[in-house]
């Protein structure tokens, strides 16, 4: 049953809501789409930059938003470090190997969390969490519009550094030809692990963006993970804009299903579009074929 | 011994020796007769998805069996004092069954467990092969006393007495306003407890002339209540009843405020967040006015307010967990003293006798039948001015109820 009076809110809620999954999906998109990391630990690694946020705003007051200029750096270093210091070592440049080790990675990071933080669920409550904003008679929390803004600025960022800088074109280069990449004289360890950096960075800004409008715990990792990989693949393995536009897509998707078949059954329609995009074309919206 | 005659001591005497001494040592109690511990098997969700709850349920626990042998344990015993088995189920039923046997083993005169409904019902038919007593502490469902297990004793109400009361009240709340509100949605998870809840309600509050105008389903978890929202505003109900768990509960209620729906109750049963100290803390202006069908200690209850206090000295919250677990074991601790013994069969005579009433829970006297304490209820509390208080039944009210609210 659908309600004419509310679909235009409803499809207003699926942009701004997709807009956030794209953002996850974005951290997501470099690691799996260009360097082919199947990195289970996705959905573990956004929720230790939640609970980053949490603390910082628990423990010393800082705004979520103001921890924007901490934490995806923080977790830059972190991504540097995994990648580098476990990942590499434990995969032995083995594609299956690394799926393997993040997700034995995840379960290590989830059940550290479930330890010294216990399942209780957290939440910042600030100042702008019940604000909204008015777009022609359809309310938009302030924090989701926000979010909504970080995801395209990041996604157009992340587009122009891959374009423009000599490391965009260096991480590039390995994921289409990683001997030849070192032949000419590219750190092939370092460009992998700046990558998986970047995209676990990425994951900072999301977690800096999504706290204010949620909350978190051990497990909010999975309700995520699915997602961002298919707005991955439904965008393009590897593209930035691709993945904006797919994961707004699946918003607006999830956003109608939920009005038209309930919110359980709602979910199908994500799903139903990712094995469509796998059947009719498997290189993404945006995506050119390998 | 001759070997040992002749080289002085060996090894294997003087290892035998040195542990005699030392265990004598390490234990004068044994040597001053002191009455033999009476053991109690704790077993709680302490890790996995139901952590929080079970910690909770431990903390009171041991709370319960600290009191006690403080106050110069069992008497009848000789003021043996009580000894806790801690188990751990890891949110799981076959677990929380085989921590039960365990403790069984480790001479457990009884059990209290298990928090959530699916562990509890495995911890009970566990603890049923050795007759060993079963306190239940938190299980709602009604499946547990329908087991018709002669060891099995649950102090706290079961979901279809809850569920009914809930009902009623509703219904009494409104008629005593002048029947203001006629229209209701109601918003739930899709698992057993969400489901169930709402199609008891669909079925029971148009009986008493409310019209159920929609019935909202969401999975656990649920990421954004956006559109649920926006339908149940389309809707414009009356009441608002969520039937969820507590993050989807705390999502819910926020995305109400934020749009601006203002319905004349929220009215939940056994509400995930409805009745929670942390929401009502953290989300004051989203929990104002929020009414719940739940467990609740008697706010007029100076053993009580006392406990609540201790709990809170601990740096805890006083949840349900926490008084229902504290009761469970008292109550056990109780049919002990009563019967003098550890003896199964004896415990679980006591309990059937058993007119307990140090618990400081809106109940009266507890009083058995087929396991069920047929004294237990849940009561109404409502958030006011950011506290939670009880607003019915009306012998253990601490505040008026405010409704309609908007």
């Amino acid at each position: 049953m659908l309600n004419l009076t509310i679909l235009w809110p409803a499809i207003l809620n699926g942009v701004t809501t997709g807009a956030l999954y794209a953002l996850i999906a974005l951290g997501l998109t470099l690691i799996y789409g260009v360097l082919h990391i199947i990195n289970f630990a996705h959905g573990a690694l956004l929720m230790v930059g939640l609970y980053a946020v949490y603390f910082l705003f628990r423990f010393l007051g800082l705004d979520p938003y103001v921890s924007l200029l901490v934490v995806p750096p923080a977790m830059f270093v972190l991504g540097y470090a995994l990648q580098r210091g476990i990942i590499s070592r434990a995969a032995h440049g083995r594609d299956e190997n690394i799926l393997l080790v993040t997700l034995g990675l995840s379960i290590v990071i989830e059940n550290l969390a479930l330890m010294l933080f216990s399942s209780d669920t957290q939440t910042v409550d600030t100042a702008y969490g019940f604000a909204t904003v008015d777009v022609l008679g359809a309310f938009i929390p302030v924090p989701k519009a926000v979010a909504f803004a970080g995801a395209v600025v990041s996604a157009l960022a992340l587009w122009l550094f891959m374009a423009r800088t000599d490391l965009g074109r260096a991480i590039r280069a390995v994921a289409k030809e990683r001997k030849g990449a070192r032949l000419v004289g590219i750190d092939v360890e370092h460009v992998y692990a700046m990558s998986f950096g970047i995209g676990v960075g990425v994951l900072g800004i999301a977690a800096c963006l999504l706290l204010p409008s949620y909350y978190v715990t051990p497990q909010v990792g999975h309700g995520f993970i699915l997602i961002a990989f298919t707005i991955v693949v439904l965008g393009g393995m590897g593209s930035f804009v691709g993945a904006l536009i797919g994961g707004i897509i699946i918003g607006v998707v999830e956003a109608i299903g939920g009005l038209m078949l309930g919110e359980s059954l709602g979910q199908i329609g994500i799903f139903a579009i990712f094995i469509l995009i796998l059947l009719f074309r498997p290189q993404g919206l945006l995506g050119q074929r390998g | 011994m001759t070997r040992a005659l002749k080289g002085g001591l060996d090894r294997r005497t003087f290892l035998a020796g040195t542990a005699a001494i030392t265990g004598a040592l390490a234990a004068p109690g044994l040597l001053r007769a002191a009455p033999a511990p009476v053991k109690i098997g704790l077993i709680h969700p302490v890790t996995g998805a139901l952590s929080y709850s079970g910690a909770q349920c431990r903390a009171g626990g041991q709370m319960a069996i600290d009191d006690i042998n403080a106050a110069g344990g069992i008497t009848s015993l000789g003021g043996a004092q009580i000894e806790a088995i801690l188990g751990d189920s890891l949110s799981k039923p076959d677990v929380g069954a085989s921590e039960t046997a365990k403790a069984v083993e480790a001479g457990a005169a009884g059990i209290v467990a298990g928090y959530a409904s699916a562990i509890t019902l495995a911890t009970a038919q566990e603890a049923a092969k050795t007759n060993t007593p079963h306190i239940v502490d938190v299980g709602v469902t009604d499946g547990i006393i329908a087991l018709g297990l002669k060891n099995v004793f649950r102090f706290s109400p079961g979901y279809g007495k809850i569920a009914q009361d809930a009902v009623t009240a509703l219904d009494e709340i409104n008629k005593a306003a002048g029947a203001p509100a006629k229209t209701v949605v109601i918003v739930h998870e899709d698992s057993a407890f969400g489901t169930g809840t709402a199609k008891l309600l669909a079925t029971e509050l148009p009986k008493h002339g409310f019209e159920i105008l929609k019935v909202i389903a969401h999975p656990t978890p649920t990421r954004d209540f956006t559109n649920i929202a926006l339908q149940v505003k389309a809707a414009n109900p009356d009441i608002i009843i969520p039937a969820n768990y507590y993050n989807e509960y705390v999502l819910f209620a926020r995305t109400i405020q934020q749009q601006q729906i203002k319905p004349k109750a929220i009215y939940s049963v056994l509400g995930g967040a409805a009745s929670s100290y942390k929401f009502v803390k953290e989300f004051p202006e989203a929990a104002e006015g929020v009414m719940d069908t739940n467990h609740w200690f008697n706010p007029l209850s100076p053993l009580a307010q006392a406990r609540k206090a201790a709990t809170e000295a601990k740096g805890l919250f006083y949840t349900y967990e926490v008084y229902l677990t504290y009761n469970a074991v008292a109550l056990l601790a109780d049919a002990i003293e009563r019967a003098g013994s550890t003896d199964k069969d004896k415990v679980i005579a006591a309990l059937n006798s058993s007119t307990w009433d140090k618990h400081g829970m809106p109940y009266g006297p507890t009083q058995f039948v087929n396991g069920q304490n047929t004294g237990a209820q849940a009561v109404n509390t409502q958030v006011l001015g950011g506290k939670i208080e009880v607003i019915r039944p009306a012998e253990f009210a601490s505040a008026k109820v405010k409704f309609p609210l908007a």
